[in-house]
């Protein structure tokens, strides 16, 4: 094991900020993109749905 | 090979093809992920001349690679679309525009990050940072492009047309490194030298580039289903799909 502690693990050397602002920003970016991936995809859904109905009437 | 590259080329079968590789490549992904952070963390050592900031190579690399490559495969499906009206090509550039524009910004993002403790400076007009940051401002430029206009079929050209003009930027930020002097450092593997890095710092780029491959393909494949829906709705198998939902 490289570390000797867990605050060792989150001092990154000193280099914390830089390591984990990186990281941090492309947990934030995927999971913003999937999000709104999944919502989008259930939005299309229901509104090609809605249209649907209207256009049988 | 008899695969029917034809029958997975019409919008209907290829909506229920990509709907069965969606799960796979996602986990797959996710699998690889965790595999490449541990590499990444805990079996890595630790560069002699960087410390432990060179850990964001884990990402930065592959970030940047996948918005170099994602933007290729859409000229790729851009050129298709273009010589053959072929209509899933434009929906494939469609739908790994806004991946290749979240990659090219988290290797702008986590260069920065990389570059403040290294170099002293969040930013700098070097050739190859700038020429990454026009890279953005392309798949920005293409996804405003494609809003901008209400024409399907003629979005979809304008748009193949940017992709292709702005491909020339793909063979630029590669080889910026080399063509011009830059603060940043040169390529980490090159197909022509054995690779200057620990095994196990390149085992875990490696294994993150591979997750975020079948990540892009994941996310790609997923929002191609919507705009496929979208886009044939007035056909009888999406009123059929749609009926079968309650």
């Amino acid at each position: 094991m490289i570390w000797a502690s867990w605050n060792e693990f989150v001092a990154m050397g000193g280099y914390g900020l830089y390591v984990w602002g990186s990281y941090g920003a492309v947990l934030v970016g995927v999971v913003l993109e999937i999000v709104l991936l999944r919502r989008g995809q259930s939005e299309t859904l229901k509104r090609l749905k809605r249209m649907q109905t209207w256009e049988k009437q | 090979m008899s695969i029917a590259w034809f029958k997975y080329s019409s919008p209907a079968t290829f909506y229920g093809l990509a709907g069965k590789l969606v799960p796979w490549f996602g986990w797959s992904a996710g699998i690889l992920t965790l595999i490449g952070l541990y590499i990444a963390f805990f079996l890595a050592p630790t560069d002699f001349q960087q410390g432990e900031a060179y850990r964001v190579i884990f990402i930065h690399v592959p970030a940047a690679w996948m918005s170099m490559f994602i933007y290729m495969v859409m000229a790729f499906w851009s050129a298709i679309g273009l010589a053959w009206n072929t209509r899933l090509s434009f929906m494939m550039s469609r739908a790994l525009a806004p991946t290749g524009a979240l990659f090219a910004f988290l290797s702008l993002w986590t260069g920065a990050f990389w570059g403040k403790p290294m170099w002293g400076a969040w930013w700098v007009w070097d050739a190859r940072l700038t020429s990454a940051l026009i890279l953005f401002f392309l798949y920005v430029g293409i996804m405003a492009l494609w809003a901008a206009i209400d024409d399907r079929r003629r979005g979809d050209k304008a748009g193949a047309l940017l992709i292709l003009v702005g491909a020339i930027n793909v063979p630029i930020i590669y080889f910026s490194v080399k063509w011009w002097n830059t603060l940043h450092q040169g390529a980490s593997i090159s197909m022509t030298k054995a690779p200057s890095m620990a095994s196990l710092m390149l085992w875990g780029m490696l294994v993150m580039a591979i997750a975020a491959w079948f990540y892009s393909i994941a996310v790609a494949l997923y929002r191609v289903r919507g705009i496929i829906l979208e886009r044939e709705r007035q056909t009888e198998w999406v009123k059929k799909l749609l009926e079968a939902r309650s």
